[in-house]
């Protein structure tokens, strides 16, 4: 019997899955409505200068990075689940393209995050 | 309750493979009063109207777990489900879902034969214990902990109701997954060793995507998609720290 190595993806889905009940509904509400329509929130909150020394901050380096990455792998997996329920068993073809999907992202956040400077 | 006999309108799924090419519905007319149970209308069937029809039973009373069947297109115990509940409709009977029919309502079952015995569901214990050591004393605590699981009686709803068994059948399932952690909660037994690497195959849990409709349609509240999600739970833990803990901690 060949061990499952679904533990690393289930826990990034099960973390990301959680990150986004607790502060994805919020995060859209601030930075989608909230912020940029001035209700409850100044316009400015998310001014170009603001949002960049943001995430020049190492907290809020950290805090996009998680987000970003937890988001995606979370969403990454559910999609490769998704497309099996309807039948498509895309088997390793649809892995690849979803995992490796959540990968690039990954990679291209930190990247742009590191770019950003301190 | 109304003891009047009534007439209710039961479609039965055929299959006989020596005649049959594809399975067929036939329909009947049975007659029928409030405590009739759709087995009982089956067997009405069988003795009046049309002796060649297949189906397995045993208790009569939700403890054998040879009826299930669809019913409505739920999986159900017939001998659980009444006549009544549908009526004035008309009543529809189906093999299993996710089984080879065997014939009419009898499905083949090799399949999760197979998967119980791998699962070893039986108390392995470390050192076998003479007769003259008396029997296994257990704290009402530690019955709690498992006896839950232990109400399984391989009834076969839970396969019927898993749609990841259904696209997947070498998925392990819901049914043999409870008793997996049956055995392993017992405080007799210590053969989760054996029964984990299963678990941990990719024949195991993960197939799981947490629907939870096989605990829904248990007829003896096992709740196997419980089991199943506390062994994900167990299965990646032990896929991250199997480096770290000496072999044989924990269980
Ligand atoms: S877990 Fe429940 S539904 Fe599944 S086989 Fe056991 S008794 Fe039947
Ligand atoms: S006949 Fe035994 S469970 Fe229905």
């Amino acid at each position: 019997m060949k061990r499952s190595n679904a533990p690393i993806f289930w826990l990034l889905f099960g973390a990301g899955g959680m990150v986004s009940a607790l502060i994805g509904p919020v995060l859209v509400f601030i930075t989608g409505i909230a912020a940029p329509a001035g209700m409850l929130l100044p316009r400015e909150l998310l001014s170009y200068a603001n949002v960049l020394s943001f995430s020049q901050h190492w907290a809020g380096k950290c805090f996009l990075f998680v987000i970003i990455f937890l988001f995606l792998w979370h969403s990454a997996h559910r999609i490769f689940h998704t497309l099996h329920d309807i039948g498509l068993h895309a088997g390793l073809g649809a892995k690849l393209v979803c995992y490796g999907a959540a990968t690039t992202g990954t990679l291209v956040a930190g990247c742009a995050l590191l770019r950003l400077g301190w | 309750m109304n003891t009047s006999e009534r007439m209710i309108t039961m479609e039965v799924l055929r299959y006989r493979p020596e005649q049959d090419e594809t399975p067929f519905f036939q329909q009947f007319l049975v007659p029928f009063t409030d405590d009739m149970s759709v087995l009982q209308g089956l067997q009405y069937i069988k003795d009046e109207l049309e002796g060649s029809l297949s189906f397995r039973w045993s208790c009569r009373m939700a403890i054998c777990g040879s009826c299930g069947m669809m019913i409505n297109g739920v999986p159900k115990l017939a001998c659980h489900t009444f006549l009544r509940d549908t009526y004035p409709n008309t009543l529809r009977v189906e093999a299993l879902a996710h089984f080879p029919i065997e014939r009419d309502l009898v499905i083949v079952m090799d399949d999760f034969m197979a998967k119980l015995e791998s699962i070893r569901p039986y108390i392995i214990a470390d050192t076998p214990r003479a007769l003259s050591e008396g029997e296994y004393l257990q704290t009402p605590a530690q019955l709690d902990l498992y006896e839950q699981f232990s109400s399984c009686i391989n009834c076969l709803l839970c396969y019927a109701a898993c749609p990841q068994y259904g696209l997947n059948s070498k998925f392990i399932g819901p049914g043999a997954m409870a008793l997996v952690h049956r055995y392993n909660l017992d405080s007799r037994d210590s053969g989760s060793a054996q029964r984990m690497p299963l678990v941990h195959a990719e024949e195991g849990v993960f197939n799981c995507t947490a629907v939870g409709y096989c605990s829904q349609v248990c007829p003896k509240k096992v709740d196997p998609a419980n089991a199943v999600n506390i062994n994900k739970t167990e299965s990646a833990k032990d896929y991250f720290l199997r480096f770290v803990t000496p072999k044989g901690a924990g269980k």
